[in-house]
């Protein structure tokens, strides 16, 4: 079995969840004789390449200068899609779509020349403005990719929606079967105010895919209820965790305080706000305890504001957006991790904390809280139950030790083997599917 | 005959190093001492260093009809110590000459004048025993941080046995009266008042370079006709600014040295101006009437009060946290402790929490380190913490240790 995937992020340079579960799934995919090439828009230079095959998108090169010769038949079988974006440093696809539907027209070559097409595309690996110019861009090489990589591959699996118009893009290159995978649906980030921009990309690619993937059934209910995706169509495979070999020694205690910790993108999905309500009304009862806020969001200022004006600023600190080392230090130092999304499709990072010994309170909205047992679940707006669990995690020493040990027993058996080997059993679906 | 008294602010704050939440409970190094040095170094060689060669210059030139005041905060002296022991010296040539008054003002400055009168005290006999150590004369004259005054701070001044105060020349307060004339406190009359003209003033801090300023360039006769000028009535005229504005704020390349070098001897030649120091001034005429001045006031923005440090939920999140710690810092009475507690008040560190950036964004802006106000307070909240958990340990290890000495003596 041999697997086209389009991701987006790959660890170190992670900016969530994300990146953390490919790179596990690929490991577990690679266990399970599964080949996987890995595309996503920018690969650095210090990945762990051992188990997949990073292709640098951004070194691909557009061969469009090809068109006096064989690539006319890659034209054929692709159309592009207008997108509005804000600014085309290089070529942008509406561009291309136009010169390509006078070519079409007129079947005169518009380009003689074949200069501009000869640069590479170079993608931001990091979300920016100019994103849905670059989800496009990026189809555009996707193709490419998958003409360069035809014969070679048998499915094709892409990561949420950033990478469906890739998806689409090889599916339609290739005829190869296409499994997207929902990580996050536009309803668990922006709550009923979508953005129907990203609710459109995501719906075309999950009928455009021949099977879907989701992360939790709280995630398959959201895509076959909003997205009228068939129910026979998508499958839940839980997120598992993966083990670091060898962790390094737990960084040496600065305060002796407990201390709970919240780690995460600080927005509106992650229920930041509700961590400090909780956490106020734990201070009133007990005065050894710290409460860190870890990462960054567009909710951050916000909740500094919030902070302050409860008056507990001296007993709540923020970190900023932390990565590698230091995400693995903060859960060393925790004593109890709380994650109390709004809505969290699966929410990966309640089990990197059990991994470590940490007790976690996680909010019932969450993917998660489908596969654990040894977790304090709470409604993420029932302040009044996070700040008990939280004091009763803190004060009763028989308490947290029964949730991290028996913690760790459960997270050590979700393991990627296992979710890898359901993915492979979908990729089988999908290829009989298309048959 | 009007007196002219010019008072310049020497200020610059200890700043804090990029302090996270895991150097907490490790790390007691608070500040930044790359930063601290080079920027004193560098204001010292652009700004210190010429100015008060000009100004002793000047001084001898004009055989003591010259004379201005300075006050100096004691977190800049700490400075001139560490890194640039030079200036130290010069000021003290200064001193020297007679002609030069130092004032009294809070030791870090601080605003402890809103926080409390106990703290405001103890700020301020900080700053006058340094002003005795260093220039030899215990200061009579005070001016208070940014030049924050209300009926209440100054007060609490005079209680302190000051005689004179400065304050702004605020047009909320003043109304249609006049910053030229000598104001009394109104709770006790005996304080006197020295009001900042802040047009005159604002002519060489802030429009000296402005090219855009329909009165550019700026000569010393023009501006000394103004000084005389029958528009601009009254017995004084109170020129304070900021002693950075030369060479500094006012780059030398915009001729501010020039200027400076000019204004004494053309004043002086026009025979309708003296110079005089802050005390002289305020001896030499009697109190036109009391001010009133109910709310607090100081020379900051254009509205002239205090939300600049104090105006939204962060700054007073960490004014309250910091003055929480008084009474624990007292009972300590160490002297390491007492260091960090004073570059701590600093009000540096709420200007950069503000998030009023509107009028005055440029000016504020100008004198931040920090990406955002948020920042800031990240920050100084964290290094404020740590501060915390070491006052509580040092305390505890003391109360530990007085009860063991207690229970050997019975």
């Amino acid at each position: 079995m041999r697997v086209l995937m389009f991701g987006w992020e790959f660890p170190p340079h992670i900016a969530g969840g994300l990146g953390t579960a490919c790179y596990g799934m690929t490991r577990g995919l690679a266990r399970n004789g599964v080949e996987v090439t890995f595309v996503m828009p920018r690969a650095y230079g210090d990945e762990d390449r051992r188990f997949v095959h990073v292709v640098n998108a951004s070194d691909v090169e557009a061969l469009y200068n090809m068109t006096d010769g064989g690539a006319d038949d890659i034209l054929k079988k692709m159309s592009f899609i207008h997108i509005d974006s804000n600014m085309v440093p290089y070529i942008s696809p509406e561009e291309y779509a136009s010169y390509h539907e006078e070519y079409v027209k007129s079947g005169r070559k518009v380009w003689s020349t074949t200069d501009v097409w000869k640069q590479r595309y170079t993608f931001s690996g990091k979300y920016g403005a100019n994103l849905m110019e670059e989800v496009a861009r990026y189809a555009v090489v996707a193709a490419q990719v998958a003409k360069e990589l035809e014969g070679k591959f048998d499915v094709i699996h892409a990561h949420d929606w950033l990478t469906y118009f890739a998806g689409i893009a090889a599916k339609r290159v290739s005829g190869k079967p296409l499994v997207v995978h929902m990580h996050a649906t536009e309803y668990d980030r922006s709550g009923e105010n979508i953005n129907t921009q990203t609710y459109a990309i995501e719906r075309a690619g999950m009928h455009a895919a021949d099977m879907v993937i989701a992360v939790s059934n709280l995630t398959r209910n959201i895509v076959i209820e909003k997205y009228g995706v068939p129910a026979d169509r998508v499958v839940t495979v839980h997120n598992a965790v993966r083990f670091a070999e060898n962790s390094a020694a737990a960084p040496e205690r600065g305060v002796k305080d407990k201390i709970v910790t919240f780690l995460g993108r600080i927005t509106y999905q992650k229920g930041p706000d509700y961590f400090v309500e909780a956490a106020a009304k734990v201070l009133k009862r007990v005065p050894n305890v710290r409460f860190v806020m870890a990462g960054s969001g567009d909710m951050m200022n916000h909740v500094i504001r919030r902070v302050a004006r409860l008056g507990i600023a001296d007993r709540f600190h923020f970190t900023g957006f932390l990565r590698g080392e230091d995400v693995h230090k903060m859960f060393q130092l925790s004593d109890v991790y709380i994650m109390p999304s709004v809505s969290e499709p699966f929410g990966i990072s309640p089990l990197e904390a059990m991994r470590s010994n940490v007790p976690v309170i996680i909010s019932k909205q969450s993917g998660v809280a489908e596969v654990l047992d040894y977790a304090v679940k709470v409604d993420y707006w029932d302040v009044d139950a996070m700040a008990d669990a939280i004091y009763g995690l803190i004060t009763y020493p028989a308490l947290s030790k029964m949730f991290a040990e028996k913690g760790l027993e459960e997270v050590t058996g979700l393991k990627w083997n296992n979710a890898a080997a359901k993915i492979k059993a979908v990729y089988e679906q999908a290829i009989e599917r298309k048959k | 005959m009007k007196t002219v008294c010019l008072y310049f602010q020497v200020h610059q704050p200890w700043r804090l190093k990029n302090y996270r939440f895991f150097n907490m409970g490790k790390d007691h190094n608070y500040l930044d001492d790359l930063t601290n040095r080079s920027i004193m170094q560098k204001i010292a060689r652009q700004c210190y260093l010429p100015m008060n060669s000009l100004l002793l210059k000047t001084i001898k030139e004009q055989k003591g009809k010259f004379r201005c005041s300075f006050s100096i905060t004691g977190t800049a002296i700490e400075q001139f110590r560490a890194y640039a022991p030079e200036v130290l010296d010069s000021f003290r040539e200064l001193a020297a000459t007679g002609c030069v008054e130092f004032l009294a003002e809070t030791y870090s400055h601080s605003l402890a004048s809103l926080a409390s009168k106990e703290d405001f005290t103890d700020q301020v006999k900080r700053h006058t025993a340094l002003m005795k150590a260093e220039f030899g004369v215990k200061p009579v004259a005070f001016r208070n941080t940014e030049l924050i005054y209300s009926d209440e701070i100054g007060a609490m001044v005079a209680e302190l046995g000051f005689k004179v105060m400065l304050a702004e020349g605020a047009r909320h307060v003043l109304g249609w009266k006049s910053p030229n004339f000598v104001y009394a406190n109104a709770i006790d009359q005996k304080l006197r008042l020295l009001l900042r003209n802040y047009k005159l003033s604002d002519d060489i801090a802030f429009r000296f370079s402005d090219r855009g300023w329909d009165q550019y360039p700026l000569t010393a006769e023009k501006y000394v006709s103004w000084l005389t000028s029958e528009e601009n009535p009254g017995e004084v005229v109170n020129l304070f600014m900021d002693y950075e504005t030369f060479g500094e704020h006012q780059h030398a390349d915009t001729g501010i040295f020039e200027f400076m070098k000019a204004l004494p001897a053309a004043a002086l030649k026009s025979k309708q101006i003296e110079f005089c120091t802050v005390s002289e001034t305020a001896k030499k005429y009697q109190p036109v009437s009391v001010l009133h001045c109910p709310h607090v006031m100081s020379w900051a923005d254009e509205e002239r009060d205090v939300t600049a440090w104090l105006g939204n939920e962060l700054q007073n999140e960490a004014f309250a946290k910091l003055y929480d710690q008084k009474e624990k810092i007292e009972k300590l009475k160490s002297k390491d402790f007492d260091y960090v507690w004073n570059f701590l008040q600093t009000s540096d560190h709420f200007y950069y929490m503000a998030t009023k950036w509107l009028s005055d964004g440029d000016v504020h802006s100008y004198f931040n380190p920090y990406g955002s106000s948020y920042e800031a307070f990240i920050n100084y909240m964290n290094v404020l913490s740590d501060f915390i958990i070491e006052v509580d340990k040092a305390l505890e290890a003391k109360t530990a240790k007085s009860a063991k000495t207690a229970k050997k003596k019975a």
